[in-house]
């Protein structure tokens, strides 16, 4: 068989998405952003909504998500991401708003405004990497960094009495009574990945019906942070990460459990 | 027309003044003394009439960003606070200057530093006029001394936010923020259409919609720095000709003053009545208001100091603008501040003292301090 035999387009059985362009990864070898910078355009392309995608760009290593994702983009500052995105939402209520951030960005800096745009249920998307760290900046502690995990501000490991505890971000968020969708999904797998994009679908699918705002966590891996190979970030992720970290819808309000908040009653 | 003469607070005006020119959005946070502009647009409900999103944010920090957000799409966006609210809002102000985003920022001045009073004060100039924020920016500053003043700087600083693509702000104290006088409200423009907006923003981030084949990206960030401080160069363009441009004020009898009189906002008003009670005993005084604070007058100033044997610059607060009334006339005249601080304004007694002790009976050949 010849090479021109091998590559007609009958054979042909995956390409890189469309909306994903040509521009020079600068992410590392083993990073999950990559991954799910792949999955967030396919599922623009495939529902659609390329005219219709606003994304908010972070502070932190998915900076740049802008130079690879084929959609208009607006840059945040450090954290606010979700206060852009409530705004453009609602000033544009015919495009679908997401935000794509790292846990640093949205769990230490930006609390405020992602439990704010949460509880007011902004019709957004919400997307966190969460590799607990802060891989920009050169591994440091983050809000979500596990008990006992080395970063260059924990260089013995981070303590409890220290440093507190991880944050929980989607726990949080599901409490709230604007979040229709809360879910922690992980792109270590092919399985993974197929799950994380379906749940980023439904995400999207949320935001254009206006529920209210689907927040995705994204477990993912950091090898230069956590001085791993990519396949041992894996399996440091899963053993340990996982734990404090366990996988799975943790809320659906289409699909049941939902606690509502009671009017003050008219006199 | 009758309809729209009003009796109303300057931050009420605000308010609807920014309902009438078309306002998209405003995003803002309670604090004293301006909340009244939050509350007229609660009240108002012009999501209702005009289509204009209102929304009380959870933070002036997060106000700020959503004016961010805002903009970046094409939007007519505003946000309103008092100095320690505007003081968080600085780095949002930052990115709003580097990322070339009009919008309209409003400071009702209250005393600082810290959490202060919430009497009125002028003490934000020098954080409005030299970049409050990181990075080489400035802001376009209109200081009005009226009601009137407080609706027309409304679109009068939104249209220049959009002629410059550069954040403005209104930088009121809390005497006019808090008053009442008659006001002409402006008659309601509709606000501009999504096609509007495409074609007067084509960098705004819509959706990459409408035939664009290519994405539209608002950010600050550049970490070539070739390139970045090819950006900084248009920057700096787009400044040199706001100051050629933009610069306005208001005179009064400077033609034959012996003194002059520099002041901004509302203690100019009472700087007016100073001066006529001057000019009641004979002593000629003129005023000049500056309107644009940046970019400010200097000329104007220079000019207008060519024939008075002293300037007195009259600021609520402790001498700020009185350095660039000094880089206006260098030496050549000598130039005094008198103010009162903490939120006290001055009456027209004071300054008139202050006039007195400083120039008018001071000796001609009295050694300068």
């Amino acid at each position: 068989m010849t090479r021109e035999e091998i590559i007609r387009p009958e054979n042909k059985v995956y390409s890189r998405p469309r909306l994903i362009d040509d521009n020079y990864m600068h992410y590392c070898p083993g990073c999950s952003h990559g991954v799910v910078h792949k999955l967030v355009a396919e599922v623009i392309e495939e529902m659609g909504l390329e005219e219709k995608a606003i994304g908010i760009a972070p502070v932190g290593c998915s900076v740049f998500a802008y130079n690879y994702i084929d959609c208009d983009w607006i840059e945040a500052a450090h954290g606010r991401a979700p206060a852009l995105a409530t705004a453009a939402s609602r000033l544009n209520p015919d495009k679908v708003v997401f935000t794509y951030q790292g846990d640093g960005d949205l769990a230490a800096i930006g609390s405020a405004e992602t439990i704010h745009a949460c509880t007011r249920g902004e019709n957004i998307v919400i997307i966190m990497i969460n590799n607990g760290i802060y891989g920009m900046t050169g591994g440091q502690m983050s809000p979500c960094t596990i008990l006992g995990a080395k970063t260059a501000t924990s260089p013995y490991g981070r303590r409890s009495d220290l440093n507190g505890f991880p944050l929980k971000v989607s726990n949080v968020v599901a409490l709230l009574d604007g979040t229709c969708y809360v879910t922690r999904q992980a792109v270590h797998t092919v399985q993974a990945v197929r799950k994380a994009k379906n749940a980023l679908k439904k995400a999207f699918k949320n935001a254009i019906e206006k529920k209210g705002t689907s927040f995705v966590e994204v477990v993912g891996t950091c090898s230069s942070g956590w001085k791993l190979t990519p396949e041992k970030s894996n399996k440091w992720m899963e053993e340990n990460m996982f734990v404090n970290y366990p996988l799975g819808d943790i809320k659906d309000t289409a699909a049941g459990l939902e606690e509502k908040t009671v009017e003050v009653k008219k006199s | 027309m009758k309809d729209n003469v009003k009796l109303m607070k300057g931050n009420e005006a605000i308010a609807m003044a920014a309902i009438r020119y078309g306002c998209d959005g405003y995003f803002g946070y309670p604090i004293t003394p301006q909340s009244e502009v939050l509350e007229t647009l609660e009240a108002q409900m012009p999501w209702e009439t005009t289509g204009m999103v209102v929304l009380q944010a959870e933070s002036e920090v997060a106000s700020i960003n959503m004016v961010y957000g805002g903009a970046a799409t094409g939007k007519a966006v505003m946000t309103s606070s008092s100095s320690p609210g505007v003081s968080l809002m600085q780095e949002g102000i930052s990115y709003l200057a580097a990322s070339e985003l009009p919008a309209l920022i409003v400071n009702v001045m209250r005393g600082g530093p810290g959490l202060g009073t919430i009497h009125p004060s002028q003490s934000d100039y020098f954080q409005a006029t030299k970049g409050g924020g990181h990075g080489d920016y400035h802001l376009i500053v209109l200081a009005p001394s009226t009601v009137q003043e407080m609706a027309d700087f409304v679109s009068l600083g939104f249209d220049l936010a959009f002629k410059y693509r550069t954040p403005s702000m209104i930088l009121a104290d809390g005497v006019v923020g808090q008053m009442m006088e008659k006001v002409v409200l402006p008659e309601q423009r509709p606000r501009r259409t999504e096609e509007e907006i495409r074609r007067q923003c084509p960098w705004a981030v819509t959706g990459k919609d409408h035939g664009r084949t290519k994405r539209n990206i608002v950010t600050s960030l550049e970490l070539d720095s070739a390139v970045m401080e090819k950006n900084n160069e248009r920057f700096q363009r787009t400044y040199r000709e706001i100051e050629k441009n933009e610069v306005r004020y208001e005179a009064r009898y400077t033609e034959d003053a012996d003194y002059l009189v520099v002041a901004f906002g509302s203690i100019a008003r009472i700087c007016m009545k100073a001066i006529e009670d001057a000019r009641k005993e004979g002593v000629k005084v003129g005023l000049i208001r500056p309107i644009t604070l940046w970019p400010f007058p200097y000329d104007a100033i220079r000019e207008a100091a060519k024939n008075v044997k002293g300037i007195l610059c009259v600021e609520i607060n402790a001498g700020q603008m009185i350095e660039d009334v000094r880089l206006a006339v260098s030496d050549s005249v000598p130039v005094r501040h008198f103010g009162r601080m903490g939120g006290i304004v001055p009456n027209p007694n004071e300054i008139l003292d202050a006039l007195r002790r400083d120039f008018i009976d001071k000796p001609a050949n009295a050694k300068e301090d």
